[in-house]
């Protein structure tokens, strides 16, 4: 057969490289993330809120810490950030997916379970970096002076993303879309407030001696730890860690991908 | 390079049974699809054909029975066969917020040799709406956009169930020109339909189900046919008066024990038999005889609808 009998639909089927295929899975998740606008609000302006209002306030109210207020809020704002998109995006985005028949359809594709999986933490961690970025601009121009410990952040990051986004997927793959939307911003703002992210446990009195067993304790702590004392908090990354695995077991025992 | 057509089916499905609870919704199914050709799952709605899709494309295994996809198990060969399929699903599959253009270039980007995206959307008629989002698109272009994913990635096999629902008459005539091309070019085509004159349109081998069980198959010819070699045709009579009582039975005894009456109203009535001239000189001839004046005699072939109606007693579309 000659070239030109070669019609435009003539099969030439075959997959993309894997790593091909995940980076283009997770391009594409990141930009829809960070197009929508509710989600932008829960990535960035939400924190950046946080941080410049927990700032002022602190100063407005006199209350003082050990360290200056922009070094105690902006590890517990990174933190926050962390938890917003690992979890709340996370979960949101993923119920849908499965509502629209995204899932479905990519199941049809040459992108396996895994590539889609892998993808989706692609993701997530490019969203943090710009998130990460954008914080530590506005803290940095608040006077932030931070003492870090580079380990210690980056297990941080790395663990408290792999925690709240299995417990995102937990939700997203139990409840309807509608229900996750609802869910997944309520754990979310209980957490803010009483969930020991952005304020260390001690300042929630007795009842900090729970919360810091929390994923957003444990993040907001090993946070704290790695930019303000310039150590890594090990136990709060085995906290973290033991929630990762257990959310990973719960998910991958009750998720289904349609 | 020419590589000879593998000669085994692109699809063999052989004793399928699917329940869903208590509902039995593909009942001992069986059939074949051969390679390099467009074959329609006919049927009415709740027939089994969706089901019987997914199991081809692994999203469900059978309960019983066998399905091979080009040879291979869909669900235990997942990841070998779905590089080589492609599949058009009912509705959906595309984030709402994604654009039209960028769903369709992420699935090209998944495959190794992908169609140019570009100008399989214009093909389609998707020029225009390429960054509109997928949530704003109308039904129709929801659907082209959808075929456009199925066959991106250079498929051998495509899968599109129901892929006209829905569209105006100038992008359901692109999609059969398009689905006729893949055929041309060596792509099997399996395609879902309701609407028998597409499948009469494009089909090679129709497959008609009902309640999940094959019921007929064929060539549309064969299947219009009814397995004898007459040609048999359905001939409708307007007349400018009414009939005069008694014409059903008057007609059938001039016409022979073959031809079937049915009178719709006073002034129209089907009749169903063998066509050819020496009918029709009969039909004229008892139209004199009887003083009743045709406004038309209209002669059409035996049509998919009919045969339908005959196999099951039920109308194909309600």
């Amino acid at each position: 057969m000659s070239l030109d009998q070669q019609g435009t639909f003539t099969p030439m089927p075959g997959a993309a490289p894997f790593h091909r295929m995940v980076a283009a899975q997770a391009a594409m998740e990141a930009r829809l993330m960070l197009r929508n606008g509710e989600q932008l609000l829960l990535a960035v302006v939400i924190p950046v809120i946080v941080l410049i209002g927990g700032v002022e306030g602190a100063h407005r109210m006199g209350k003082t810490f050990a360290h200056p207020a922009v070094d105690v809020f902006t590890p517990g704002v990174l933190a926050l950030a962390v938890m917003s998109t690992a979890f709340t995006s996370l979960a949101i985005m993923t119920g849908f997916e499965r509502r629209y028949g995204v899932i479905k359809r990519l199941g049809s594709s040459p992108l396996p379970r895994a590539g889609l999986l892998a993808g989706k933490v692609g993701a997530l961690l490019l969203v943090e970096v710009l998130q990460l970025v954008v914080i530590s601009i506005v803290a940095l121009a608040l006077g932030w002076d931070p003492d870090v410990d580079p380990l210690g952040a980056v297990l941080a990051f790395l663990l408290g993303t792999a925690a709240f986004a299995s417990l995102g997927l937990l939700v997203a793959g139990v409840l309807r879309a509608e229900a996750t939307l609802a869910a997944a911003n309520l754990v979310y703002l209980l957490l803010l407030a009483g969930g020991a992210v952005v304020l260390p446990p001690s300042s929630y009195g007795a009842f900090g001696s729970v919360v810091q067993w929390l994923p957003s304790g444990a993040l907001g702590d090993a946070m704290r730890q790695a930019f303000i004392d310039g150590r890594t908090s090990w136990l709060d990354l085995a906290v973290l860690l033991v929630w990762a695995v257990a959310g990973t077991f719960m998910t991958s025992r009750t998720f289904t991908w349609e | 390079m020419s590589k000879p057509v593998p000669t085994e089916p692109a699809v063999a499905v052989d004793g399928l049974v699917m329940r869903y609870g208590d509902k039995v919704a593909v009942d001992g199914l069986s059939l074949t699809v051969d390679r390099q050709t467009i074959t329609a799952v006919l049927g009415p709605n709740g027939a089994g054909k969706t089901t019987t899709l997914e199991t081809c494309e692994g999203y469900r295994a059978p309960q019983q029975g066998t399905v091979r996809v080009l040879g291979l198990d869909p669900v235990r060969d997942r990841s070998d066969l779905l590089p080589r399929i492609g599949v058009m699903l009912q509705g959906g599959g595309a984030w709402s917020g994604v654009r039209a253009m960028e769903m369709l270039r992420h699935v090209a980007r998944l495959h190794a040799h992908p169609l140019d995206t570009e100008a399989l959307a214009e093909r389609l008629g998707l020029g225009d709406c390429g960054r509109t989002p997928y949530r704003r698109l109308s039904g129709g272009q929801q659907q082209r956009l959808g075929l456009a994913m199925a066959v991106v990635g250079r498929p051998e096999i495509v899968f599109v169930d129901e892929p006209t629902a829905g569209m105006d008459p100038q992008a359901r005539r692109a999609t059969w020109e398009l689905l006729e091309e893949l055929r041309h070019d060596g792509v099997t085509v399996v395609l879902t339909t309701h609407y028998m004159d597409e499948a009469e349109r494009l089909a090679d081998r129709i497959h008609i189900i009902d309640h999940g069980r094959l019921i007929a198959s064929g060539t549309p010819l064969e299947l219009t046919r009814g397995g004898s070699d007459t040609r048999t045709a359905t001939i409708r009579l307007v007349v400018t008066r009414p009939f005069p009582s008694g014409t059903p039975d008057s007609l059938r005894s001039t016409l022979g024990s073959e031809t079937e009456v049915t009178q719709l109203d006073e002034l129209s009535l089907v009749l169903s038999g063998p066509a050819d001239a020496s009918t029709l000189a009969k039909i004229s001839g008892w139209c004199d005889a009887n003083g009743v004046l045709p406004e038309s005699l209209s002669l059409g072939q035996r049509n998919l609808e009919d045969v339908f109606l005959e196999l099951t007693g039920r109308e194909l579309t309600p």
